[in-house]
């Protein structure tokens, strides 16, 4: 598990709030890849602000549904993040998610945090004729991002989301 | 009696540093050897999905083994109250938790995934007898430093008997536990035996024991102090009294594995046509492990000489290496058998032959560096705390001693 | 830990998950942690109603066939292992992953022949989970027996207790894995009886499915626990019997004349 210090979550403010900035400032500085299936979609399986604080707990948390329950198909999926995610290398195929300058890289590259995911885990979207039972389905699951304003991010508490929304006002 | 003082080890800064720096260039070595090992994966050593624990383990149990026999010295000196042994406990104390630390660190340097050592020391199945590994080794760390600090600390000296027992206890309990970890694995013949528990009691007695007189010639070589002769002697016989006892453990564990059927593959495995595993039992476990070291021990000839004492440890531990090679290895080299009656005509998983396994060296270079952590260990360990004897002439009072 | 910790409210997200668990799957509030599907997507999760397991009758397992060990490695990503530059054949044959593999028997009295696919046999009491000292070695309720990555530490303690050899230790590096089959370095792995197949409802497993392809049906999949599947009505005729049957480990793989 990892233990944040007082300078760590400082700093983890601070990220969410330029990110933040940027997000409302010019939508179009958006950090999502160009060209990728998540570049023409309204907002994430939550909203953005909170999936960059929290991706990686929800992901932890439905992994274990999935493995150990064998509960499948919840919202957050690995498997999905690389689907809308990936970035397309112009020869019909994929570049790898953790690839050097790729989504998940960049933000990790930046912050310092190892990203072990894809030790094991497939990198670009599955073939479209791969004999997968698994099926990534689309939209359906976004519809909870849909209904909520920017800056309503329920995980955060409210001191944290008023020290937010002031990091973003002050722009 | 005279009193003992105790004082750090001192000496002679060239010759300290000098040994410190070139054990700190095998430890060095060692985490080479790991980085590289990890970075390319388990597939540049001879490890393979056949023989699943190498070199690597050996070095590991074969220390984990010997630091609870090297709290023996302690042990003797308090709970059954030996006067001769006494002075040397917390040496002995400091050995143990030295030898443990270095094997521990091969164990989990040795790994598929070491940086996941988080979730072994949190995620507990209580159910595996690995897991009660774990806590043992934990609690063995706890227990003997306490020990430590009870001998020297005087304001807390009052608690020394009290700590003796429990570390005496606790080491039994640990030896157990790491001749269980095979002993529990029902599948594999050469582990299906209930006398593997005792019998690894019985082998940290003496891997423990030589362990200990080596490192305490040397230290007193080191140091130029003086190690009584009388003392010496009663340690050799304590030590041949123990190489003893290993090999008659180990006969009757062949003899009781003869006696069934069943096993009968895996005894003729290891003792006639195993290649180098029967060549390491005969050679390494019977003869350099035992009757040279008994004979350098027992011998009139060698009565006095600390040479031979030093040369029956040596080769005791040496011996000792190559049975628990024998036993880890030979044991997941001899082939499973799933199907009695039948034979394997072919299989794509090598079933039925009997599987190779050849060590490579980046697995050795990082078990010498468990040795290597182990001695830095003692050797910073005797040079920051008062754990050895200034003197340890022999009394002059030995009657009553 | 600290509650300065920069994580979720663990206590709202137990109390959230009761809630849930209670309501079913409802839409609430964002952001919190719920188990939540996507519309559409299949996720029971698994039941001790079921066991699940294979019968496999040696008679009609054909010679030199490979079928089903082909399949296996398709279906499983383990095609997508790479030999390591510079490995020699012994090693890689011996270091490689198999989930799945052929054996061929001879009778030492009488000479006959048998020829059989070996896996993991999916224990009722599996000595794998026993001895896995972080329980990344588990069985879920259904008795698939399987590994979960995230937390295996590679200690191969499991691989030492399986009386099958059905474990495979990953020992280089992957570079290609399929989405259904995560597969990395440092960590273990075994036949899971296609458990991405059965969690989306399919009641069959590729080497199932490849075997009667070839037309020698030697492989039935089913479910134990149901006396009407073709898997429980097979085992009532015929006898079969499990391997190693002496360390009573009840198998959810049988066999029948071996
Ligand atoms: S066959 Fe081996 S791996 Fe499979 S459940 Fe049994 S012990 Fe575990
Ligand atoms: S290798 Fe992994 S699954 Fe096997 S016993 Fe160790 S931690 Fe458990």
């Amino acid at each position: 598990m990892p233990r944040s210090t007082g300078i760590k979550r400082f700093a983890g403010m601070l990220m969410a709030g330029l990110f933040a900035t940027l997000a409302t400032s010019a939508q179009s500085d958006s950090v999502v890849t160009p060209g990728s299936k998540a570049a023409g979609m309204d907002t994430c399986v939550a909203p953005t602000a909170e999936m960059r604080r929290y991706h990686m707990e929800y992901l932890k948390h439905d992994r274990v549904e999935t493995v150990r329950q064998g509960v499948r198909g919840l919202k957050n999926s690995l498997a999905d993040c690389v689907d809308c995610h990936a970035a397309k290398d112009g020869n019909g195929g994929y570049l790898s998610i953790n690839a050097d300058g790729q989504f998940c890289d960049r933000c990790h590259n930046y912050m310092a945090v190892t990203l072990a995911c894809f030790q094991c885990h497939r990198k670009t979207p599955a073939d479209q004729d791969a004999s997968s039972a698994k099926t990534s389905t689309g939209n359906q699951g976004h519809a909870f991002g849909l209904l909520l304003d920017r800056g309503e991010s329920a995980a955060l508490t409210a001191e944290e989301r008023a020290q937010f929304q002031a990091l973003v006002r002050e722009e | 009696m005279k009193k003992t003082h105790y004082s750090e080890l001192w000496c002679s800064s060239p010759r300290f540093w000098g040994g410190l720096t070139f054990l700190a260039f095998i430890i060095l070595l060692g985490l080479g050897a790991t980085y590289y090992m990890e970075h390319q994966g388990h597939w540049v050593t001879g490890m393979s999905n056949q023989v699943v624990w190498g070199l690597p383990h050996v070095f590991a149990i074969f220390m984990i083994v010997a630091a609870s026999g090297a709290l023996n010295v302690a042990s003797i000196g308090s709970v059954f109250g030996g006067p001769m042994y006494k002075p040397l406990g917390r040496f002995s104390a400091l050995l143990a938790i030295g030898l443990l630390a270095g094997g521990l660190m091969v164990l989990v340097l040795d790994l598929g995934r070491p940086d996941r050592l988080v979730v072994a020391m949190t995620t507990f199945n209580l159910k595996s007898i690995f897991t009660w590994n774990i806590l043992l080794y934990t609690g063995f760390f706890v227990i003997v430093g306490l020990y430590i600090w009870t001998m020297i600390d005087r304001k807390v000296n009052k608690y020394y008997q009290v700590t003796g027992y429990l570390a005496f206890f606790w080491r039994l309990v640990l030896t157990t536990g790491t001749g269980s970890i095979f002993g529990f694995l029902v599948a594999r013949e050469a582990y299906d035996a209930a006398i593997l528990a005792p019998m690894f009691i019985i082998m940290s007695f003496s891997f423990g024991l030589a362990f200990f007189i080596i490192t305490l010639i040397s230290a007193y070589w080191w140091a130029g102090r003086t190690l009584g002769e009388l003392r010496l002697a009663k340690l050799k016989h304590l030590l041949g009294v123990f190489v003893g006892a290993v090999l008659y453990f180990s006969m009757v564990y062949h003899l009781t594995n003869l006696y069934i059927t069943q096993h009968h593959g895996v005894e003729r495995f290891i003792l006639l046509d195993g290649g180098v595993y029967s060549l390491m039992f005969w050679l390494g476990h019977v003869l350099i492990g035992s009757i040279i070291p008994l004979f350098l021990i027992y011998s009139p000839a060698f009565a006095s000489s600390r040479f031979a004492i030093g040369a029956a440890s040596v080769l005791v531990l040496m011996g000792g290496f190559l049975q628990l090679y024998v036993i880890v290895i030979g044991g997941q080299a001899f082939p499973m058998n799933m199907f009695p009656g039948k034979e394997v005509v072919t299989s794509e998983f090598l079933d039925g032959v009997v599987a190779s396994y050849i060590p490579t060296t980046a697995e050795g270079l990082l078990g010498i560096a468990g040795i290597a952590v182990a001695m830095t260990m003692v050797a910073v360990g005797s040079r920051m705390l008062k754990v050895l004897p200034e003197n340890l002439e022999d009394p002059k009072d030995l009657e009553h001693a | 830990m600290s509650n300065k910790d920069d994580r979720p409210d663990m206590k709202r997200r137990e109390f959230i998950g009761k809630t849930v668990l209670a309501a079913g799957a409802a839409s609430v509030a964002p952001g919190v942690l719920l188990t939540v599907a996507k519309a559409g997507g299949e996720s029971r999760g698994v039941s001790s109603d079921v066991r699940y397991g294979l019968l496999i009758d040696t008679n009609k397992c054909a010679d030199d066939c490979t079928a089903c060990v082909d399949a296996c490695n398709r279906e499983n990503g383990i095609d997508l292992v790479e030999r390591p530059k510079g490995q020699s054949d012994d090693d890689w044959n011996a270091q490689r992953p198999q989930w799945i593999r052929k054996v061929q028997l001879k009778d030492k009295q009488t000479g006959e022949i048998t020829n059989l696919p070996m896996m993991c046999q999916h224990c009722e009491f599996p000595p794998c989970v026993d001895v896995c000292p972080t329980g990344a070695s588990f069985k879920r309720a259904d008795g698939i027996v399987m590994v979960d990555r995230h937390t295996c530490i590679g200690c191969r303690y499991c691989m030492m207790a399986c009386p099958y050899k059905a474990r495979s230790f990953i020992h280089q590096n992957v570079a290609q894995q399929l989405v259904n089959a995560p597969r990395g370095k440092g960590c273990v792995e075994s036949c899971n009886l296609c458990v991405h197949r059965i969690d989306a409802g399919d009641m069959t497993t590729a080497c199932q499915e490849a075997c009667e392809k070839d037309g020698h049906q030697a492989i039935v999949f089913g479910d134990l626990k149901d006396p009407d599947s073709k898997l429980a009505k097979l085992l009532k005729t015929k006898s079969s019997r499990q391997i190693r049957a002496d360390l009573e480990l009840n198998t959810g793989v049988r066999y029948t004349n071996v």
